[in-house]
């Protein structure tokens, strides 16, 4: 297959938001929201056609594009496998319902919303493809500044504090990261991930390298204690922002410790999972009881994402099949859900113009499309059997228990409080019986809004009862990933002995 | 003799012509537009014959004056960002009345001497062109005469300039004394560790050479000339001389101190560290855009100069691609600055950019584009050149050096994020007036289209800049 399928895909969304800047302003920016729809719908189609024709059975790179770039140094290299496919589906997915969504919202300067939506698509499909680590930078840093707009100009009151907070805190650990890489290249001679897997970086190297790239990826996670910034990004951001934030951008970080941390470093991967466990379990307990405290419905939501993606990266360093396609399963799956959620609070936010849990409540009564959504997704965030939220954290939790039971008991209380403030949450905005007049007076979901939301719960419902095509897609992958870490890991013990 | 003055050409076009165009401002009135036309042309002209210039190194006058692919490189560089800065400044100059006939023939004069510079192969000839490059710089920062501040920060930079020549030309005496001879080559192959004067020596003159390219701690002159001398000067301060001091230094680090290599390497790595340090922090709380850029340039200098203290040809290119991005990055920020007026004044402060986003989309995202390519963030060209700098360092492995830039870029990184907050967060309180300089706009234009697509075919200038140094 001859045809550049990757190229395209990464590209697409960019030159559609050129033609977006070429358009003309007319009223409500019809042709722009058009143009957004359709090319977004086509990145979509494509990524799936993508899909549809990967060949599950090979755990090698496939539609592997090599262009040279910086003369014999470094190239232009791209490829997907069985994992980095469902993150750029996921991204696919995402965006299109992000566009829809700012119909409602966002009501100043919307040209300039697509364009930085869509250029953001761009880079995020960019750094699922790439297999080098130069362009996988590239794009992981560029993605700072369409975000940091996004923020910044369609935020909230507190938008300057946060946008700052969140681009100094990611630029500060990525540039740890990019010394890492360029000391990966004058060990190894090489920055193409594929030749690197072969070459075994020295075990002297692993633990500095490990960790300058720990640092970007445990900022991006969020892990704690550097989460600060999400709740911050979160509350401030407009709703397609938080979307976007949480359902994609966060994914980057898991997804780059199962593409470089663990097949680069072995060793220092197997040395910093003590680190690994007590952080995640920090974040899962400390961070569930911190959400269980908000008064704000989105910093509710944003802590609740720092707690399910500390079960992401306890997944991923239990280095058993369980817990790595339970992670994967659960970035994908708080991906769908934590979406649907912002889009929840985004819904409200856009009829009252307040976040705070305490100016709603009984909303059940006047707007129950919209209570029964809510009711479905929070259900889903905690974990119910049927959901895509319960595969993932009980595949979590059955690979941590083949390692270490005491974390998996303690994970498992983070079940036990995410459901409490979910359960409170929707307790308190949804039931109550103490209505406010402003409520009474709310309408309820519109068509767009309906047909956003059920497309989400759909997939929540549908991979929760049927993820055989999701473990189909990762399995082949999955097992090279832990045998490829497991030999390595015994060809370097083997070398010191 | 007479057949080898070829290789002298350009220059002795560039003198003679700024001769005659001298005698047609002194002759004819109100000759400004003239003038100033004139020397664009000619310009253009030294640039077209230094491009057909054959390309083996050639060296006349007994060795003292080399053309290399290396002096070429930087006279076009040179050549090419005078073009830029002079023409995009032309509407500035004549509605700030500072539209006088010298205004072009000295910067003509300061190429000439640069050209000297970069050329030089013998103490001698390096002390002369850096003067005659001095002097002219001298009369610039103070030519709006009736100006205080032009005039204070012309005699500032004039008192401490001519301290710091001073010191290098007390190093080029030394150096001679020491070697006995001033021909480069010559002591290259004198010197080495044993000659502990030749060290004092090499001192001195890193201290004038670090004061031209405003490094620190020689930088205290920077931020007041840059403030005090009008905008259409400041630009070419921050552009042209610190293209010639750069590639002086790494001319005298790459040949006559390439044996000394371990003595001069813990000096740069200091002034390096120093000024990517200072050039972060002391940005952080300034008000004015000029004095602003102008810490922002003593930081970018840092940078370049990290790939200097590798001491290596690997570290050299980095430092002159460096330089090279760094050109087009304050080109085109300081054509911004040329488009920010309101009521015929010129707006030189931050809080005059706040929300112009709105009213004047344009510049607003060149000015976003150049902001985000300054602090480095990739896909566009300013990432690209840190990239390459860092690349060497590491592979020298100098890591605290690496890692201590690179925090800098986080903290520097700030200030560039405050600019862009006030241009597109903030709410919108002004509105400029119609821009009128329109080679301002293309040129803002050619450098955010160049920072923009850098990184669709980046090793295209290593390419060239790997042809310049022999090893």
């Amino acid at each position: 297959m001859n045809f550049p399928i990757l190229s395209t895909l990464i590209f697409l969304p960019l030159v559609s938001s050129f033609f977006i800047f070429l358009s003309k302003d007319q009223k409500n920016n019809y042709s722009s929201v058009y143009i957004s729809v359709f090319s977004s719908l086509a990145t979509f189609v494509l990524s799936l056609f993508l899909w549809y024709s990967l060949d599950l059975n090979s755990p090698d790179f496939q539609f592997v594009e090599e262009h040279s770039w910086i003369n014999d140094f470094i190239k232009f290299k791209l490829g997907v496998d069985g994992i980095s496919i469902l993150f750029i589906i996921l991204t696919t997915f995402i965006t299109p319902i992000c566009i829809i969504s700012c119909i409602n919202s966002v009501k100043d300067r919307v040209k300039e919303f697509l364009i930085a939506i869509l250029i953001l698509e761009t880079l995020m499909i960019g750094v699922f493809c790439s297999l080098d680590l130069v362009i996988f930078y590239l794009f992981f840093e560029a993605g700072l500044i369409p975000m940091f707009i996004i923020i910044g100009v369609w935020g909230g009151p507190k938008r300057v504090y946060s946008a700052f907070k969140f681009f100094l805190f990611t630029l500060l650990g990525s540039v740890l990261m990019l010394v890492a890489i360029i000391a990966i290249y004058w060990i190894t001679g090489t920055t193409d991930i594929t030749e690197i897997y072969k070459i075994k970086i020295p075990k002297d190297y692993q633990n500095l390298l490990w960790l300058a790239f720990f640092s970007s990826f445990a900022v991006k996670t969020p892990m704690w204690p550097v989460h600060t910034w999400l709740p911050d990004a979160h509350v401030e951001a407009p709703t397609a922002g938080s979307v976007i934030l949480a359902a994609i951008l966060l994914k980057m970080a898991g997804y780059g410790f199962l593409r470089f941390s663990i097949p680069m470093f072995p060793v220092a991967s197997e040395f910093f999972t003590p680190l690994i466990y007590t952080l995640s379990i920090i974040a899962i307990i400390y961070t569930s009881l911190v959400a269980l405290m908000q008064d704000d419905m989105k910093k509710l939501i944003a802590y609740s994402s720092v707690a399910h993606m500390g079960y992401v990266t306890l997944g991923i360093f239990t280095f058993t099949k369980q817990g790595i396609e339970g992670s994967i399963f659960q970035m994908i799956s708080h991906g769908l859900i934590s979406a649907a959620l912002f889009l929840c609070v985004g819904v409200v936010y856009d009829r009252l113009h307040s976040r705070l849990i305490s100016s709603y409540g009984g909303l059940v009564n006047y707007l129950p499309k919209y209570s029964f959504l809510f009711l479905l997704f929070a259900l889903a965030a905690l974990g119910l059997p049927g959901t895509t939220g319960f595969l993932g954290e009980f595949l979590v939790l059955t690979g941590s228990f083949q390692k270490n039971y005491i974390v998996a008991m303690l994970a498992t209380i983070g079940v036990v409080l995410g459901a409490a403030y979910m359960l409170w949450l929707t307790k308190r905005v949804i039931f109550g019986k103490n209505v406010k007049d402003e409520i009474k007076k709310l309408k309820d979901t519109n068509k767009l809004e309906i047909l956003m939301l059920t497309t989400l719960a759909f997939f929540i419902i549908f991979f929760g009862f049927y993820p055989l095509p999701l473990f189909e897609t990762l399995n082949v992958s999955v097992d090279n990933l832990i045998l490829n870490y497991e030999q390595n890991l015994n060809d370097l013990k083997i070398v010191e002995k | 003799m007479i057949n080898n003055l070829n290789i002298l050409l350009p220059e002795i076009f560039l003198t003679l012509s700024i001769f005659s165009i001298l005698m047609i401002g002194v002759f004819i009135r109100k000759s400004f537009n003239l003038v100033f036309n004139l020397s664009s042309v000619i310009i253009v002209i030294t640039l077209v014959m230094i491009l057909n210039l054959p390309t083996q190194p050639e060296k006349i006058f007994l060795d003292s004056f080399v053309r290399d692919n290396f002096s070429n490189f930087f006279k076009i560089l040179i050549l090419a960002s005078s073009l830029f800065v002079l023409n995009s400044s032309k509407t500035f100059i004549t509605e700030n009345k500072i539209d006088k006939f010298e205004y072009p023939i000295i910067i003509l004069i300061a190429i000439l001497g640069m050209f000297f510079m970069v050329s030089s192969n013998d103490l001698i000839l390096f002390y002369l062109g850096l003067e005659l490059q001095s002097l002219a710089l001298y009369i610039l920062a103070s030519i709006d005469r009736d100006n205080l501040r032009s005039s204070e920060s012309g005699i500032k930079y004039f008192v401490l300039s001519a301290l710091s020549s001073g010191l290098l030309l007390y190093g080029c005496s030394l150096l001679y004394g020491f070697t006995g001879s001033t021909n480069f080559d010559f002591i290259a192959n004198e010197l080495d560790k044993q000659n502990t004067g030749a060290i004092f020596a090499m001192v001195f003159i890193l201290v004038g050479l670090a004061f031209k390219i405003s490094a620190v701690p020689f930088h205290m002159w920077t931020p007041d000339v840059y403030e005090g001398a009008p905008t259409s000067i400041t630009s070419f301060f921050a552009v042209v001389p610190k293209v010639a001091g750069l590639a002086l230094l790494i001319k005298f680090m790459h040949i006559p101190f390439a044996n000394i290599l371990l003595e001069w390497q813990t000096i740069i790595i200091f002034i390096s560290i120093s000024s990517m340090i200072l050039g972060a922090v002391a940005a952080i709380i300034q008000k004015n855009l000029k004095r602003l850029l102008a810490y922002s340039s003593i930081g970018h200098i840092g940078y370049a100069l990290a790939g200097v203290a590798t001491g290596a040809k690997s570290g050299y290119e980095s430092a002159i691609v460096y330089i090279s991005i760094y050109v087009v990055m304050n080109i085109g920020a300081f054509s911004c600055l040329y488009l920010m007026k309101k009521d015929g004044k010129y707006k030189e402060n931050i809080s005059d950019l706040s929300g112009i986003s709105k009213k004047h989309p344009l510049l607003a995202i060149s000015f976003l584009i150049i902001l985000f390519s300054l602090a480095g963030i990739p896909p566009l060209g300013g990432f690209f050149a840190k990239f390459y700098v860092f690349t060497s360092v590491i592979e020298h492995k100098m890591y605290a050096l690496a890692i201590v830039g690179l925090l800098t870029t986080v903290i520097s990184a700030f200030y560039y994020l405050r600019i862009i907050k006030t241009i597109y967060f903030d709410d919108s309180s002004i509105s400029f007036d119609v821009a009128k300089n329109k080679v301002a706009q293309i040129t803002i234009l050619i450098s955010c289209s160049f920072l923009i697509t850098f990184f669709l075919y980046p090793s295209l200038l290593n390419n060239v800049v790997n042809t310049l140094l022999i090893n």
